[in-house]
């Protein structure tokens, strides 16, 4: 079973824990800047909301890279770059319609979200639910449980008992 | 290791900015942000000196946490000798520009001197530089911020500066970053702005990559952040009420100050409350409370973003402040609110996002607006010189002044020299509800004991944030003590202000200190900073960093005397709920402090003390 990074801005509260977690896992520092999910705070709201690479199925990234340096890895759907072919032609960067692949100065190559191969550390860091890792099929279980709870709360819906 | 063991010297008056290497020797002793700062500043500065002259220096200072993993390990202080008081000032503000400091790879920037014309200094990476403010100064921080990442193409620069109160000489003007986090306290701003500083942006790219054990480090951060999430405070108080919860609490134990402390509760306290926060409003049915918000690498998230009800008078016709910002927290609507008996959360609202935008303190505004209203009931200011009716209660004074303040404006250039020079001028020294001629935060010491011992010895005058022992007397941590007696205080100032100082010197917030004590700090410091972080020698680094702040303010001139309360604390008992016919009684702490703390009878550190903590007079 195939599994989704599944946001919930509503719970985000700006704290970055998951950047620090993904700089973390892939460069062994903690340092937002070099973090494959962003968090963006829209200051006028009050919202803030995680950002990262959605997985697509048919991947622009995949498809403009021309020597075929982004793979997908059967186990988790995820788009992985492989480092050493990649050649820092950011052309994956213009493809991707969501800016969620990006140059890294320091490597010389781009960087993406691979899911850390299957249990991502954005997810595991999230202190509060906003960032979880779930049944890619079911990413609106959550939201489909709050609706039928707020069904389950009227009297015409519930059990006739 | 963590530190980034570098530090950044920018010479103001030659316009030069060079690296330095951190003294490991001094981290060894001081561990970092105010506790190592202390030791640069004490090691620089002549302790006689004048607050807002080029001889004074401004330090910013990082914790060897901060940049981390760790929980609220965002923190930055920023040290200084503090205009309202001539005593040490030392202040601390979250957000996120502490940990891109860091990132930048300094532990600290040490500011002196004084710039012929305004500049501010850019920080990316190794690369510093000041450059010319013309197009800044007198800017709000909210478009100093604005700016900078304007001109510098770049939304990911952070910034930490002063609003215009900075810049005209407000005695608490505050340090400003991430437009509502702030160095609050003790106008560390107002030096910034005498040395012609205006802000710093910083972008930090490097990251904190040198923990010295990264699996202990990630398992003993992880088991501090479950200590949080299980507490009752940290887990579910403070991110649902922020600090604002204790508002109710503090008024129903009968230790709100009220109308310059003239009573200790307020009958307006529920509708400046947290809980007044979540209601609906009835003017737009939306409650004033946003969301709530982290400051960088927080598992708590007690910030406040708040509101303003577009039909309030204060902000009609001004669409600048309809969006959301930086809401009430709980000494902020204490200070607007109580100590005025205000008690329309929208207008607290409203001067608290003022005190953001102009950068100043809102606690020593609002205690000082507290005397102004008390002079004005007794006819000692009238109507003519202030602009304004200023009653008690009155939201239009309130806000009146918060517009003025901040710029120098009117009446409003008196507001910003604190309470002590106003009190003092107008003929009424008395009123001023002040220690050190800061002004005090939400907590009577009539109500609670301890901390009217704990106001008076604060190095940094009156304060909460120095040893807060409202969290033993009120609520019970680590252990319950009695409010109203000051048997056992003494002790009890003496730990909170200790162990204080260790977590204002970590690079984590002091609110982990409801859930956590210094045993779930020194593992995180062991896996993170080569040397000896253990429990007993964090105790020590504490009480070190105490004496030394205490040796600055001796060699500055202060005394015994200083350590004291305004009389109406010590004379004028408490007219109403359980400490009713108390006053404080600090006179019964003092004597017993200054001998756990091996001081002498004046308050004055014995050699014997000297020499267990390494430290010595200053001159």
């Amino acid at each position: 079973m195939q599994k989704s990074l599944h946001i919930d801005p509503a719970k985000c509260t700006g704290c970055l824990q998951c950047e620090m977690a993904c700089s973390y896992e892939n460069y062994q520092v903690f340092n937002p800047a070099k973090s494959r999910i962003k968090v963006f705070d829209f200051h006028h709201t009050g919202r803030k909301v995680p950002y990262t690479c959605t997985q697509c199925d048919e991947a622009w990234c995949l498809h403009a890279c021309p020597v075929e340096a982004i793979k997908v890895d059967a186990a988790t759907g995820a788009k992985v770059v492989l480092e050493n072919v990649c050649v820092g032609c950011k052309v994956c960067t213009i493809a991707c319609p969501f800016g969620t692949v990006n140059y890294v100065q320091d490597t010389g190559k781009v960087q993406k979200c691979d899911l850390c191969g299957g249990k991502p550390a954005c997810a595991e860091a999230c202190p509060t639910g906003a960032i979880t890792y779930v049944d890619a099929d079911w990413t609106g279980l959550e939201k489909m449980r709050q609706w039928a709870q707020k069904l389950d709360s009227q009297p015409a819906a519930g059990h006739a008992d | 290791m963590s530190w980034a063991r570098k530090i950044l010297r920018v010479d103001l008056t030659k316009g030069t900015c060079t690296a330095e290497p951190l003294k490991m020797d001094w981290a060894a002793l001081y561990l970092g942000q105010r506790g190592l700062a202390t030791k640069y500043f004490t090691a620089e500065v002549d302790p006689k000196v004048d607050p807002l002259s080029p001889a004074n220096k401004v330090i910013y200072a990082t914790g060897p946490l901060t940049g981390t993993m760790a929980s609220t390990g965002g923190r930055y202080s920023v040290i200084t000798k503090g205009p309202l008081t001539g005593a040490i000032a030392c202040s601390n503000s979250g957000g996120y520009f502490g940990a891109e400091l860091k990132m930048a790879g300094w532990d600290m920037i040490i500011l002196e001197g004084k710039s012929a014309r305004p500049v501010y200094l850019h920080i990316e990476n190794d690369h510093a530089e000041l450059l010319d403010a013309a197009e800044l100064w007198g800017k709000s921080t909210w478009d100093t911020e604005a700016w900078l990442k304007k001109h510098f193409q770049d939304p990911q620069v952070r910034v930490s500066g002063i609003g215009p109160a900075g810049e005209t000489g407000c005695l608490y003007a505050a340090v400003v970053n991430d437009l509502h986090r702030a160095a609050g306290r003790s106008g560390v701003g107002t030096v910034l702005g005498s040395k012609n500083l205006k802000a710093i942006a910083v972008r930090g790219t490097k990251g904190v990559g040198n923990v010295k054990d990264p699996a202990a480090f990630m398992k003993a951060t992880a088991a501090a952040k479950k200590v949080l999430a299980d507490n009752a405070v940290t887990g579910q108080g403070l991110p649902k009420f922020g600090t604002q919860v204790l508002m109710n609490v503090i008024n129903e134990m009968g230790a709100l100050p009220t109308r310059n402390h003239r009573d200790v509760q307020f009958d307006g306290a529920k509708d400046i409350s947290a809980e007044a926060m979540h209601a609906p409003r009835k003017t737009d049915g939306k409650p004033n409370l946003v969301t709530n918000q982290a400051c960088f690498g927080c598992t708590i998230a007690c910030g406040r973003i708040s509101k303003i009800d577009e039909s309030h008078f204060t902000v009609v016709n001004k669409p600048q402040y309809w969006g959301a910002s930086g809401g009430l927290e709980y000494e902020a609507a204490w200070a607007l609110g109580a100590a005025n008996g205000v008690n329309d959360l929208e207008a607290l609202t409203y001067a608290n996002f003022r005190a953001n935008e102009d950068g100043w303190d809102p606690i020593s505004f609002g205690a000082t607006v507290g005397a102004v209203m008390e002079l004005y009931e007794m006819g000692v200011l009238k109507k003519e010189q202030l602009g304004i009716e200023a009653p008690f209660g009155s939201a239009q004074a309130l806000t009146f002044f918060a517009d003025q303040v901040g710029k120098g404006e009117g009446f409003g250039k008196e507001i910003a020299l604190g309470s002590k020079r106003l009190t003092a001028k107008y003929g009424h020294p008395d009123l001023s509800m002040t220690v050190k001629g800061q002004e005090f935060p939400a907590y009577d010491s009539r109500g609670i004991q301890g901390m009217g011992l704990a106001y008076a010895t604060s190095n940094r005058g009156a304060c909460h944030l120095r040893g807060y022992t409202v969290a033993s007397e009120v609520l019970g941590i680590p252990v319950k003590t009695d409010p109203h007696v000051t048997e056992g205080k003494a002790g009890l100032v003496k730990a909170f202000q200790d162990a204080t100082a260790v977590f204002d010197s970590s690079g984590l917030c002091l609110f982990t200190s409801f859930a956590w004590t210094l045993q779930d700090v020194a593992p995180q410091l062991q896996a993170a900073c080569e040397g000896d972080w253990s429990l007993d020698n964090l105790n020590l680094v504490g009480e070190r960093i105490w004496n030394l702040e205490k040796e600055f303010n001796l060699a500055a001139g202060l005394t015994k005397k200083d350590d004291d309360l305004p009389p109406r604390l010590k004379k004028e008992a408490a007219k109403t709920g359980p400490a009713k016919g108390l006053v404080n009684g600090l006179d019964k702490m003092l004597p017993e402090y200054y001998q756990l703390r091996g001081w002498n009878a004046e308050g004055v550190p014995t050699a014997e003390t000297r020499k267990r903590l390494g430290t010595a007079a200053l001159k």
